[in-house]
Protein backbone atom coordinates (compact mmCIF):
# COMPACT_ATOMS: atom_id res chain seq x y z
CA UNK A 1 0.00 0.00 0.00
CA UNK A 2 1.56 3.39 -0.86
CA UNK A 3 1.79 5.94 1.76
CA UNK A 4 3.50 9.74 1.42
CA UNK A 5 4.64 12.72 2.49
CA UNK A 6 3.91 15.63 2.00
CA UNK A 7 6.47 18.73 2.28
CA UNK A 8 4.64 21.53 3.42
CA UNK A 9 5.97 24.55 2.52
CA UNK A 10 4.78 28.06 4.59
CA UNK A 11 6.24 32.18 4.20
CA UNK A 12 5.74 34.90 6.97
CA UNK A 13 3.41 31.95 9.32
CA UNK A 14 1.29 30.81 6.74
CA UNK A 15 0.31 28.15 4.51
CA UNK A 16 1.55 28.10 1.20
CA UNK A 17 -1.74 26.80 -0.67
CA UNK A 18 -0.04 25.29 -3.28
CA UNK A 19 1.06 22.52 -1.17
CA UNK A 20 -2.45 21.28 -1.01
CA UNK A 21 -2.21 20.94 -4.20
CA UNK A 22 -0.19 17.96 -3.54
CA UNK A 23 -2.15 16.69 -0.80
CA UNK A 24 -5.03 16.36 -3.60
CA UNK A 25 -2.56 14.21 -5.76
CA UNK A 26 -1.23 12.02 -3.64
CA UNK A 27 -4.43 11.51 -2.63
CA UNK A 28 -5.07 10.32 -6.12
CA UNK A 29 -2.90 7.32 -5.43
CA UNK A 30 -4.21 6.41 -2.03
CA UNK A 31 -3.39 5.67 1.20
CA UNK A 32 -2.08 7.32 4.38
CA UNK A 33 -0.64 11.22 4.04
CA UNK A 34 1.83 12.43 6.48
CA UNK A 35 3.04 16.25 6.23
CA UNK A 36 6.09 17.98 7.24
CA UNK A 37 6.77 21.40 8.46
CA UNK A 38 10.40 22.46 8.91
CA UNK A 39 11.20 25.42 10.67
CA UNK A 40 10.86 27.53 13.12
CA UNK A 41 7.25 28.87 15.33
CA UNK A 42 5.62 26.73 12.77
CA UNK A 43 2.84 25.83 15.16
CA UNK A 44 -0.09 27.57 13.15
CA UNK A 45 1.13 25.98 9.82
CA UNK A 46 0.73 22.63 11.24
CA UNK A 47 -2.99 23.80 11.92
CA UNK A 48 -3.37 24.95 9.12
CA UNK A 49 -2.42 21.52 7.63
CA UNK A 50 -3.86 19.18 9.74
CA UNK A 51 -7.58 18.94 8.65
CA UNK A 52 -5.70 17.48 5.53
CA UNK A 53 -3.55 15.04 6.30
CA UNK A 54 -3.43 11.52 8.58
CA UNK A 55 -0.42 13.22 10.66
CA UNK A 56 1.62 16.69 10.50
CA UNK A 57 4.92 16.39 11.58
CA UNK A 58 6.86 19.38 12.77
CA UNK A 59 10.85 19.81 12.53
CA UNK A 60 11.72 22.65 14.90
CA UNK A 61 15.29 23.43 14.25
CA UNK A 62 17.54 26.39 14.34
CA UNK A 63 19.26 24.33 11.05
CA UNK A 64 15.97 24.98 9.44
CA UNK A 65 14.49 28.52 10.71
CA UNK A 66 15.70 29.61 7.22
CA UNK A 67 15.06 27.32 3.97
CA UNK A 68 18.20 26.09 2.30
CA UNK A 69 18.75 23.44 0.23
CA UNK A 70 20.62 20.99 1.45
CA UNK A 71 19.91 20.89 5.35
CA UNK A 72 16.46 20.09 4.52
CA UNK A 73 17.02 17.85 1.89
CA UNK A 74 18.58 15.97 4.38
CA UNK A 75 16.16 16.57 7.21
CA UNK A 76 13.30 15.60 4.58
CA UNK A 77 14.74 12.48 3.33
CA UNK A 78 15.53 11.12 7.15
CA UNK A 79 11.75 11.73 7.75
CA UNK A 80 10.35 10.22 4.48
CA UNK A 81 13.24 7.16 5.51
CA UNK A 82 11.97 6.99 9.21
CA UNK A 83 8.30 7.13 7.72
CA UNK A 84 8.91 4.24 5.41
CA UNK A 85 6.78 6.34 2.88
CA UNK A 86 6.66 5.31 -0.90
CA UNK A 87 5.71 8.54 -2.35
CA UNK A 88 7.17 12.34 -1.25
CA UNK A 89 5.29 15.26 -2.75
CA UNK A 90 5.99 18.83 -2.96
CA UNK A 91 4.48 21.83 -5.00
CA UNK A 92 6.52 22.74 -7.77
CA UNK A 93 7.19 26.15 -6.72
CA UNK A 94 10.31 27.79 -6.65
CA UNK A 95 11.32 26.12 -3.34
CA UNK A 96 10.32 22.99 -4.38
CA UNK A 97 12.02 22.87 -7.63
CA UNK A 98 15.28 24.13 -5.39
CA UNK A 99 14.78 20.95 -3.01
CA UNK A 100 13.10 18.37 -4.12
CA UNK A 101 15.51 16.78 -6.50
CA UNK A 102 17.83 16.77 -3.39
CA UNK A 103 15.63 14.81 -1.68
CA UNK A 104 15.34 12.22 -4.59
CA UNK A 105 18.87 12.20 -4.72
CA UNK A 106 19.18 10.96 -1.40
CA UNK A 107 16.49 8.79 -1.51
CA UNK A 108 17.83 7.40 -4.79
CA UNK A 109 14.46 7.93 -6.27
CA UNK A 110 13.43 8.69 -9.33
CA UNK A 111 11.65 12.52 -9.69
CA UNK A 112 8.84 13.37 -11.52
CA UNK A 113 8.97 17.04 -12.04
CA UNK A 114 5.78 19.51 -12.41
CA UNK A 115 3.17 16.20 -12.77
CA UNK A 116 -0.20 17.62 -14.21
CA UNK A 117 -2.01 14.44 -13.38
CA UNK A 118 -1.63 11.10 -11.21
CA UNK A 119 -2.21 7.99 -13.46
CA UNK A 120 -1.64 5.47 -11.05
CA UNK A 121 1.23 5.11 -7.91
CA UNK A 122 4.28 5.25 -10.77
CA UNK A 123 2.88 6.94 -13.98
CA UNK A 124 2.17 10.15 -14.26
CA UNK A 125 1.88 12.93 -17.08
CA UNK A 126 3.75 16.11 -17.26
CA UNK A 127 4.41 19.01 -19.50
CA UNK A 128 7.50 18.50 -22.05
CA UNK A 129 8.74 21.22 -24.78
CA UNK A 130 7.31 24.65 -22.90
CA UNK A 131 3.90 22.34 -22.99
CA UNK A 132 3.77 21.58 -26.37
CA UNK A 133 3.80 18.03 -25.43
CA UNK A 134 2.18 16.23 -22.56
CA UNK A 135 4.52 13.27 -21.59
CA UNK A 136 3.26 10.12 -19.76
CA UNK A 137 6.45 9.01 -17.37
CA UNK A 138 6.64 6.29 -15.35
CA UNK A 139 9.33 6.10 -12.15
CA UNK A 140 10.81 2.86 -11.71
CA UNK A 141 12.28 3.18 -8.02
CA UNK A 142 10.56 1.83 -5.26
CA UNK A 143 10.52 5.36 -3.69
CA UNK A 144 9.37 8.11 -5.87
CA UNK A 145 9.41 11.56 -5.32
CA UNK A 146 6.88 14.11 -7.39
CA UNK A 147 6.65 17.57 -7.52
CA UNK A 148 3.56 19.17 -8.86
CA UNK A 149 1.97 21.67 -10.55
CA UNK A 150 -0.33 23.40 -9.05
CA UNK A 151 -2.63 24.22 -11.60
CA UNK A 152 -3.76 21.45 -12.15
CA UNK A 153 -4.98 19.77 -9.19
CA UNK A 154 -8.14 21.30 -7.07
CA UNK A 155 -7.85 22.30 -3.33
CA UNK A 156 -8.76 19.47 -1.55
CA UNK A 157 -11.95 19.61 1.15
CA UNK A 158 -10.65 19.60 4.47
CA UNK A 159 -11.83 16.98 7.06
CA UNK A 160 -11.13 15.58 10.78
CA UNK A 161 -7.85 17.43 11.75
CA UNK A 162 -4.71 15.03 11.91
CA UNK A 163 -2.64 14.62 14.83
CA UNK A 164 -0.17 17.11 14.94
CA UNK A 165 3.03 15.53 16.84
CA UNK A 166 6.63 16.60 16.89
CA UNK A 167 9.55 15.14 15.27
CA UNK A 168 13.23 15.40 16.18
CA UNK A 169 15.74 16.38 13.14
CA UNK A 170 19.30 16.93 12.49
CA UNK A 171 20.21 19.29 9.54
CA UNK A 172 23.56 18.08 9.80
CA UNK A 173 26.56 20.06 8.43
CA UNK A 174 26.42 22.19 5.35
CA UNK A 175 27.99 23.81 2.86
CA UNK A 176 26.18 26.57 1.98
CA UNK A 177 23.76 29.06 4.45
CA UNK A 178 20.54 31.47 3.61
CA UNK A 179 22.03 35.07 4.07
CA UNK A 180 18.88 37.53 3.32
CA UNK A 181 15.22 37.53 1.37
CA UNK A 182 14.52 41.02 -0.47
CA UNK A 183 10.73 40.45 -0.96
CA UNK A 184 9.44 42.04 -3.82
CA UNK A 185 5.96 43.65 -1.38
CA UNK A 186 2.74 43.76 -2.65
CA UNK A 187 -0.98 44.67 -1.12
CA UNK A 188 -2.10 42.56 -4.72
CA UNK A 189 -3.08 38.61 -4.41
CA UNK A 190 -0.44 36.75 -5.08
CA UNK A 191 -0.05 35.97 -9.01
CA UNK A 192 -0.30 31.98 -8.32
CA UNK A 193 -3.57 31.79 -6.92
CA UNK A 194 -5.14 35.09 -7.98
CA UNK A 195 -8.10 35.03 -9.54
CA UNK A 196 -7.96 37.52 -11.88
CA UNK A 197 -4.54 38.21 -13.78
CA UNK A 198 -3.46 41.37 -15.36
CA UNK A 199 -0.70 41.48 -17.51
CA UNK A 200 1.19 43.43 -19.67
CA UNK A 201 3.81 43.24 -22.34
CA UNK A 202 5.98 45.32 -24.62
CA UNK A 203 3.19 46.75 -26.38
CA UNK A 204 3.13 48.77 -22.95
CA UNK A 205 6.14 51.07 -24.60
CA UNK A 206 7.37 51.41 -20.99
CA UNK A 207 7.54 51.33 -17.08
CA UNK A 208 5.44 54.46 -16.91
CA UNK A 209 2.78 52.00 -19.08
CA UNK A 210 2.71 49.69 -16.37
CA UNK A 211 1.45 52.56 -13.71
CA UNK A 212 -0.74 54.29 -15.59
CA UNK A 213 -2.73 51.11 -17.91
CA UNK A 214 -1.94 47.82 -16.02
CA UNK A 215 -2.19 48.86 -12.89
CA UNK A 216 -5.49 50.55 -12.94
CA UNK A 217 -7.38 48.17 -14.46
CA UNK A 218 -5.70 45.54 -11.55
CA UNK A 219 -7.35 47.54 -9.12
CA UNK A 220 -10.56 47.26 -10.88
CA UNK A 221 -10.84 43.60 -10.88
CA UNK A 222 -8.58 43.22 -7.57
CA UNK A 223 -6.60 41.53 -10.07
CA UNK A 224 -2.51 40.28 -9.51
CA UNK A 225 -0.37 41.30 -11.88
CA UNK A 226 2.16 39.39 -14.31
CA UNK A 227 4.28 40.07 -17.29
CA UNK A 228 5.73 39.28 -20.06
CA UNK A 229 9.37 37.70 -20.53
CA UNK A 230 10.53 40.93 -22.25
CA UNK A 231 9.36 43.38 -20.21
CA UNK A 232 11.13 41.71 -16.67
CA UNK A 233 13.92 41.57 -18.91
CA UNK A 234 13.82 44.98 -19.79
CA UNK A 235 13.83 45.86 -16.02
CA UNK A 236 10.10 47.34 -16.01
CA UNK A 237 8.41 45.41 -13.56
CA UNK A 238 10.20 42.65 -10.69
CA UNK A 239 11.75 39.40 -12.24
CA UNK A 240 9.03 37.84 -9.89
CA UNK A 241 5.83 38.88 -11.95
CA UNK A 242 7.09 37.06 -15.02
CA UNK A 243 4.29 34.27 -16.53
CA UNK A 244 5.80 31.49 -18.46
CA UNK A 245 7.88 28.47 -19.38
CA UNK A 246 10.33 29.32 -17.04
CA UNK A 247 9.15 31.80 -14.54
CA UNK A 248 5.12 31.25 -13.11
CA UNK A 249 2.76 28.93 -14.25
CA UNK A 250 -0.77 30.30 -13.31
CA UNK A 251 -4.21 29.57 -14.27
CA UNK A 252 -6.85 31.97 -13.33
CA UNK A 253 -10.37 32.60 -13.87
CA UNK A 254 -9.48 35.28 -15.57
CA UNK A 255 -6.42 36.39 -17.67
CA UNK A 256 -5.87 39.28 -19.73
CA UNK A 257 -2.63 39.44 -21.90
CA UNK A 258 -2.02 43.33 -22.79
CA UNK A 259 0.25 44.38 -25.42
CA UNK A 260 1.36 41.12 -25.24
CA UNK A 261 2.14 38.93 -28.59
CA UNK A 262 1.67 35.40 -27.21
CA UNK A 263 5.29 33.74 -27.33
CA UNK A 264 5.05 30.00 -27.38
CA UNK A 265 6.94 30.37 -23.38
CA UNK A 266 4.68 32.62 -22.51
CA UNK A 267 1.59 30.86 -23.42
CA UNK A 268 3.42 27.86 -21.55
CA UNK A 269 2.70 30.03 -18.64
CA UNK A 270 -1.06 30.82 -18.60
CA UNK A 271 -3.16 28.90 -21.33
CA UNK A 272 -4.78 27.05 -18.59
CA UNK A 273 -6.92 29.87 -17.70
CA UNK A 274 -10.14 29.50 -17.40
CA UNK A 275 -10.83 32.94 -20.24
CA UNK A 276 -8.39 34.74 -22.11
CA UNK A 277 -9.00 37.99 -23.09
CA UNK A 278 -6.27 39.25 -25.61
CA UNK A 279 -5.82 43.28 -25.81
CA UNK A 280 -2.78 44.09 -29.21
CA UNK A 281 -3.02 46.27 -31.96
CA UNK A 282 -1.94 43.69 -33.89
CA UNK A 283 -4.16 41.12 -35.75
CA UNK A 284 -1.92 38.37 -36.29
CA UNK A 285 -0.13 38.36 -33.13
CA UNK A 286 -0.22 34.77 -31.47
CA UNK A 287 -1.91 35.75 -28.66
CA UNK A 288 -4.76 35.54 -30.57
CA UNK A 289 -5.01 31.67 -31.21
CA UNK A 290 -5.43 31.38 -27.51
CA UNK A 291 -7.61 33.59 -26.38
CA UNK A 292 -11.30 33.36 -25.64
CA UNK A 293 -12.13 37.11 -26.84
CA UNK A 294 -9.49 39.37 -28.62
CA UNK A 295 -9.55 42.79 -28.87
CA UNK A 296 -7.40 43.97 -31.97
CA UNK A 297 -7.29 48.08 -30.56
CA UNK A 298 -4.40 50.37 -29.13
CA UNK A 299 -4.30 49.49 -25.52
CA UNK A 300 -3.65 52.91 -24.89
CA UNK A 301 -7.48 53.86 -25.74
CA UNK A 302 -8.30 50.03 -25.23
CA UNK A 303 -7.73 49.96 -21.86
CA UNK A 304 -8.66 53.29 -19.79
CA UNK A 305 -12.16 52.44 -21.90
CA UNK A 306 -12.35 49.05 -20.65
CA UNK A 307 -11.42 50.56 -17.10
CA UNK A 308 -14.68 52.96 -17.17
CA UNK A 309 -16.81 50.28 -18.59
CA UNK A 310 -16.13 48.01 -15.58
CA UNK A 311 -16.55 50.51 -13.21
CA UNK A 312 -19.96 50.97 -14.59
CA UNK A 313 -20.69 47.50 -14.69
CA UNK A 314 -19.79 47.39 -11.20
CA UNK A 315 -22.04 50.04 -10.33
CA UNK B 1 40.09 28.41 -11.25
CA UNK B 2 38.35 26.13 -13.10
CA UNK B 3 34.92 26.15 -14.39
CA UNK B 4 32.77 22.85 -15.62
CA UNK B 5 29.83 24.33 -17.67
CA UNK B 6 27.22 21.69 -19.60
CA UNK B 7 25.55 22.34 -22.50
CA UNK B 8 22.51 20.13 -23.85
CA UNK B 9 21.67 19.86 -27.81
CA UNK B 10 17.65 20.93 -27.78
CA UNK B 11 15.29 21.55 -30.11
CA UNK B 12 15.11 25.48 -30.87
CA UNK B 13 12.81 27.61 -28.61
CA UNK B 14 11.33 29.02 -32.20
CA UNK B 15 10.48 25.96 -33.58
CA UNK B 16 6.88 24.20 -33.97
CA UNK B 17 7.27 21.39 -31.93
CA UNK B 18 4.88 18.25 -33.26
CA UNK B 19 4.70 14.54 -32.28
CA UNK B 20 5.64 11.77 -34.90
CA UNK B 21 2.48 10.12 -36.00
CA UNK B 22 2.97 7.16 -34.63
CA UNK B 23 4.26 9.12 -31.64
CA UNK B 24 7.48 7.42 -30.77
CA UNK B 25 9.00 11.03 -30.46
CA UNK B 26 9.14 14.69 -31.77
CA UNK B 27 9.84 15.08 -35.55
CA UNK B 28 13.17 16.32 -35.73
CA UNK B 29 13.64 16.63 -39.95
CA UNK B 30 14.21 19.97 -40.09
CA UNK B 31 13.98 21.16 -36.70
CA UNK B 32 16.81 23.51 -35.87
CA UNK B 33 19.31 22.31 -32.83
CA UNK B 34 20.74 24.93 -30.19
CA UNK B 35 22.57 24.87 -27.28
CA UNK B 36 20.00 25.40 -24.29
CA UNK B 37 19.44 28.92 -24.09
CA UNK B 38 20.18 28.63 -20.07
CA UNK B 39 23.53 26.58 -20.83
CA UNK B 40 24.62 29.70 -22.96
CA UNK B 41 24.21 31.89 -20.13
CA UNK B 42 26.07 29.26 -17.99
CA UNK B 43 29.00 29.54 -20.85
CA UNK B 44 28.38 33.42 -20.33
CA UNK B 45 28.77 33.37 -16.92
CA UNK B 46 31.95 31.37 -16.87
CA UNK B 47 33.86 33.42 -18.97
CA UNK B 48 32.87 36.42 -16.84
CA UNK B 49 34.23 34.88 -14.10
CA UNK B 50 37.28 33.40 -15.66
CA UNK B 51 38.08 36.91 -16.90
CA UNK B 52 37.64 37.71 -13.22
CA UNK B 53 39.53 35.51 -11.50
CA UNK B 54 41.70 33.38 -14.06
CA UNK B 55 41.39 29.75 -14.87
CA UNK B 56 40.02 27.56 -17.14
CA UNK B 57 36.57 26.82 -18.80
CA UNK B 58 35.78 23.29 -19.60
CA UNK B 59 32.55 22.85 -21.55
CA UNK B 60 30.94 19.49 -21.37
CA UNK B 61 28.01 17.45 -23.27
CA UNK B 62 26.15 14.44 -22.89
CA UNK B 63 24.92 13.09 -26.17
CA UNK B 64 25.15 11.70 -29.26
CA UNK B 65 28.24 12.67 -32.05
CA UNK B 66 26.35 15.86 -33.48
CA UNK B 67 26.38 17.51 -29.76
CA UNK B 68 30.07 18.44 -30.49
CA UNK B 69 28.54 21.25 -32.61
CA UNK B 70 27.44 22.51 -29.43
CA UNK B 71 30.92 22.34 -27.31
CA UNK B 72 32.56 23.84 -30.36
CA UNK B 73 29.93 27.15 -30.15
CA UNK B 74 30.95 27.24 -26.48
CA UNK B 75 34.49 26.41 -27.48
CA UNK B 76 33.74 29.69 -30.03
CA UNK B 77 32.59 31.96 -27.32
CA UNK B 78 36.06 31.89 -25.24
CA UNK B 79 35.60 28.26 -23.37
CA UNK B 80 39.13 26.08 -23.63
CA UNK B 81 38.45 23.03 -23.91
CA UNK B 82 35.83 20.40 -24.44
CA UNK B 83 34.36 16.76 -23.01
CA UNK B 84 32.12 14.91 -24.87
CA UNK B 85 30.40 12.16 -23.01
CA UNK B 86 29.04 9.93 -25.37
CA UNK B 87 25.56 8.31 -24.78
CA UNK B 88 22.98 7.43 -27.27
CA UNK B 89 19.42 6.70 -25.69
CA UNK B 90 17.29 7.69 -22.75
CA UNK B 91 18.85 9.19 -20.10
CA UNK B 92 16.99 11.09 -16.91
CA UNK B 93 18.05 13.41 -14.73
CA UNK B 94 19.80 11.26 -12.25
CA UNK B 95 22.32 9.71 -14.86
CA UNK B 96 22.97 13.02 -15.86
CA UNK B 97 24.01 13.68 -12.95
CA UNK B 98 26.02 10.27 -12.10
CA UNK B 99 27.75 11.01 -15.45
CA UNK B 100 29.14 14.31 -14.30
CA UNK B 101 29.74 12.82 -10.74
CA UNK B 102 32.33 11.31 -12.33
CA UNK B 103 34.16 14.03 -14.55
CA UNK B 104 33.81 16.33 -11.58
CA UNK B 105 35.95 13.52 -9.86
CA UNK B 106 38.44 13.81 -12.54
CA UNK B 107 38.54 17.21 -13.64
CA UNK B 108 38.03 19.05 -9.34
CA UNK B 109 36.53 21.97 -11.00
CA UNK B 110 35.72 24.67 -8.29
CA UNK B 111 32.07 25.53 -9.65
CA UNK B 112 29.65 23.99 -11.62
CA UNK B 113 27.57 25.81 -13.55
CA UNK B 114 24.39 24.12 -15.34
CA UNK B 115 21.56 25.93 -17.15
CA UNK B 116 18.15 25.94 -14.62
CA UNK B 117 16.09 23.18 -17.15
CA UNK B 118 16.31 22.36 -20.29
CA UNK B 119 14.04 23.87 -22.43
CA UNK B 120 12.72 20.14 -23.67
CA UNK B 121 12.47 18.18 -20.87
CA UNK B 122 12.06 21.07 -18.62
CA UNK B 123 12.43 19.05 -15.21
CA UNK B 124 15.13 21.28 -13.59
CA UNK B 125 16.93 18.16 -11.61
CA UNK B 126 20.11 17.79 -12.77
CA UNK B 127 22.00 20.55 -10.88
CA UNK B 128 20.88 19.84 -8.21
CA UNK B 129 21.00 15.79 -7.85
CA UNK B 130 24.39 16.68 -8.89
CA UNK B 131 25.69 18.74 -5.93
CA UNK B 132 23.74 16.23 -3.65
CA UNK B 133 25.70 13.45 -4.90
CA UNK B 134 28.89 15.82 -4.22
CA UNK B 135 27.93 16.91 -0.81
CA UNK B 136 28.24 20.35 -1.96
CA UNK B 137 26.12 23.25 -1.58
CA UNK B 138 23.41 24.79 -4.61
CA UNK B 139 22.45 28.21 -5.82
CA UNK B 140 19.79 27.42 -8.35
CA UNK B 141 17.90 29.83 -10.49
CA UNK B 142 21.07 32.46 -10.06
CA UNK B 143 20.23 36.46 -10.76
CA UNK B 144 23.87 36.97 -10.09
CA UNK B 145 27.27 35.23 -8.94
CA UNK B 146 29.97 36.55 -6.81
CA UNK B 147 33.25 34.78 -5.84
CA UNK B 148 35.45 35.99 -2.97
CA UNK B 149 37.41 34.09 -0.68
CA UNK B 150 36.63 30.68 -1.57
CA UNK B 151 32.94 30.96 -1.34
CA UNK B 152 30.24 32.21 -3.47
CA UNK B 153 27.82 34.52 -3.05
CA UNK B 154 24.47 33.72 -5.15
CA UNK B 155 21.73 36.10 -5.81
CA UNK B 156 18.34 33.55 -6.58
CA UNK B 157 14.84 34.06 -8.50
CA UNK B 158 13.02 32.87 -5.33
CA UNK B 159 9.37 32.92 -4.86
CA UNK B 160 8.07 36.37 -4.05
CA UNK B 161 11.32 37.94 -4.64
CA UNK B 162 15.14 37.67 -4.66
CA UNK B 163 17.32 35.37 -2.29
CA UNK B 164 20.87 35.64 -1.69
CA UNK B 165 22.77 32.56 -0.01
CA UNK B 166 26.23 31.86 0.24
CA UNK B 167 27.72 28.55 -1.14
CA UNK B 168 31.26 27.01 0.25
CA UNK B 169 33.35 26.40 -3.11
CA UNK B 170 33.52 23.80 -4.80
CA UNK B 171 29.57 24.60 -5.54
CA UNK B 172 27.01 23.78 -7.90
CA UNK B 173 25.57 27.22 -9.41
CA UNK B 174 22.51 26.85 -11.80
CA UNK B 175 21.34 29.60 -13.75
CA UNK B 176 18.18 31.74 -14.51
CA UNK B 177 17.48 33.88 -17.61
CA UNK B 178 18.58 37.24 -16.49
CA UNK B 179 22.15 36.22 -14.95
CA UNK B 180 23.88 37.56 -17.61
CA UNK B 181 23.33 38.32 -21.93
CA UNK B 182 25.63 35.91 -23.42
CA UNK B 183 28.35 37.29 -26.14
CA UNK B 184 28.35 36.17 -29.71
CA UNK B 185 31.05 34.56 -30.68
CA UNK B 186 33.27 36.37 -33.02
CA UNK B 187 34.77 35.52 -36.39
CA UNK B 188 38.32 35.05 -34.49
CA UNK B 189 37.02 32.75 -31.67
CA UNK B 190 34.92 30.68 -34.35
CA UNK B 191 38.33 30.10 -36.34
CA UNK B 192 40.25 29.65 -32.73
CA UNK B 193 37.56 27.15 -31.36
CA UNK B 194 38.58 24.23 -34.38
CA UNK B 195 42.16 24.03 -32.48
CA UNK B 196 40.57 23.47 -28.91
CA UNK B 197 40.44 20.33 -27.42
CA UNK B 198 37.77 18.27 -27.64
CA UNK B 199 37.99 14.88 -25.71
CA UNK B 200 35.07 12.17 -26.54
CA UNK B 201 34.67 9.75 -24.05
CA UNK B 202 31.98 6.48 -23.86
CA UNK B 203 29.65 6.92 -21.30
CA UNK B 204 29.43 3.49 -20.34
CA UNK B 205 33.13 3.62 -19.42
CA UNK B 206 32.86 5.75 -16.64
CA UNK B 207 31.39 2.62 -14.55
CA UNK B 208 27.88 4.39 -13.36
CA UNK B 209 24.37 2.59 -13.87
CA UNK B 210 22.26 4.58 -16.20
CA UNK B 211 19.35 2.18 -15.47
CA UNK B 212 16.21 4.85 -15.85
CA UNK B 213 14.93 6.11 -13.01
CA UNK B 214 11.94 7.95 -15.02
CA UNK B 215 11.25 6.72 -18.19
CA UNK B 216 8.97 8.37 -20.79
CA UNK B 217 6.64 5.82 -21.77
CA UNK B 218 4.00 8.11 -23.91
CA UNK B 219 4.01 11.22 -25.82
CA UNK B 220 0.82 13.34 -26.84
CA UNK B 221 -0.59 16.70 -27.95
CA UNK B 222 -2.60 18.11 -25.58
CA UNK B 223 -6.21 19.09 -26.92
CA UNK B 224 -6.04 22.41 -28.58
CA UNK B 225 -8.00 24.85 -27.36
CA UNK B 226 -11.56 26.02 -28.61
CA UNK B 227 -11.42 28.63 -31.24
CA UNK B 228 -12.14 32.20 -29.59
CA UNK B 229 -13.19 34.90 -30.86
CA UNK B 230 -12.56 38.52 -31.85
CA UNK B 231 -14.95 41.56 -30.47
CA UNK B 232 -15.53 44.37 -32.38
CA UNK B 233 -15.26 47.01 -29.02
CA UNK B 234 -14.72 47.56 -25.55
CA UNK B 235 -18.35 47.34 -24.98
CA UNK B 236 -18.85 43.70 -26.38
CA UNK B 237 -16.06 42.54 -24.33
CA UNK B 238 -17.83 43.35 -21.18
CA UNK B 239 -20.85 42.39 -22.29
CA UNK B 240 -19.62 39.18 -23.45
CA UNK B 241 -17.25 38.54 -20.43
CA UNK B 242 -19.58 39.14 -17.91
CA UNK B 243 -22.87 37.31 -19.40
CA UNK B 244 -20.89 34.40 -21.65
CA UNK B 245 -18.08 33.43 -19.91
CA UNK B 246 -19.09 34.69 -16.34
CA UNK B 247 -15.82 35.85 -15.43
CA UNK B 248 -16.86 39.27 -13.82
Amino acid sequence: MASHLIVVEHTGGKLVKATLAAVTAASQVGGDIHALVLGQGVDAVAAEVAPFVKQVHVGEHAGVKERAAQPFAKVIADVAKSLGVSHVWAAATGAGKDILPRVAARLDAGMASDISAVLSENTFKRPMWAGNITGTVEVTTATKVISVRPTEFAQPAPGAAGAIAAVAVDPGASKMSWVSFDAVVSDRPALSDARVVVSGGRGLKGPEGFKTIIEPLADVLGAAIGASRAVADAGWVPNDWQVGQTGKVVAPELYIAVGISGAIQHVAGMKGSKCIVAINKEPEAPIFQIADYGLVADLFKAVPELIEALKAAKA
Amino acid sequence: MKFLVTVKRVTDYEAKIKLKADKSGIVTDGVNMIMNPFDEIGVEEALRLKEKHGGEVVVLSIGGADAVAQIRSALAMGADRGILVKHDGALDSFGVAKILTKIVEKETPDVVIMGKQAIDDDSSQAGQILAELLGWGQGTFANSVVIDGGKAKVVREADGGLETVSLDLPAVITTDLRLNEPRYASLPGIMKAKKKPLDEIDASSLGVDLGLKVKVIGLEEPSAKKAGQKVPDVATLVQKLKSEAKAI
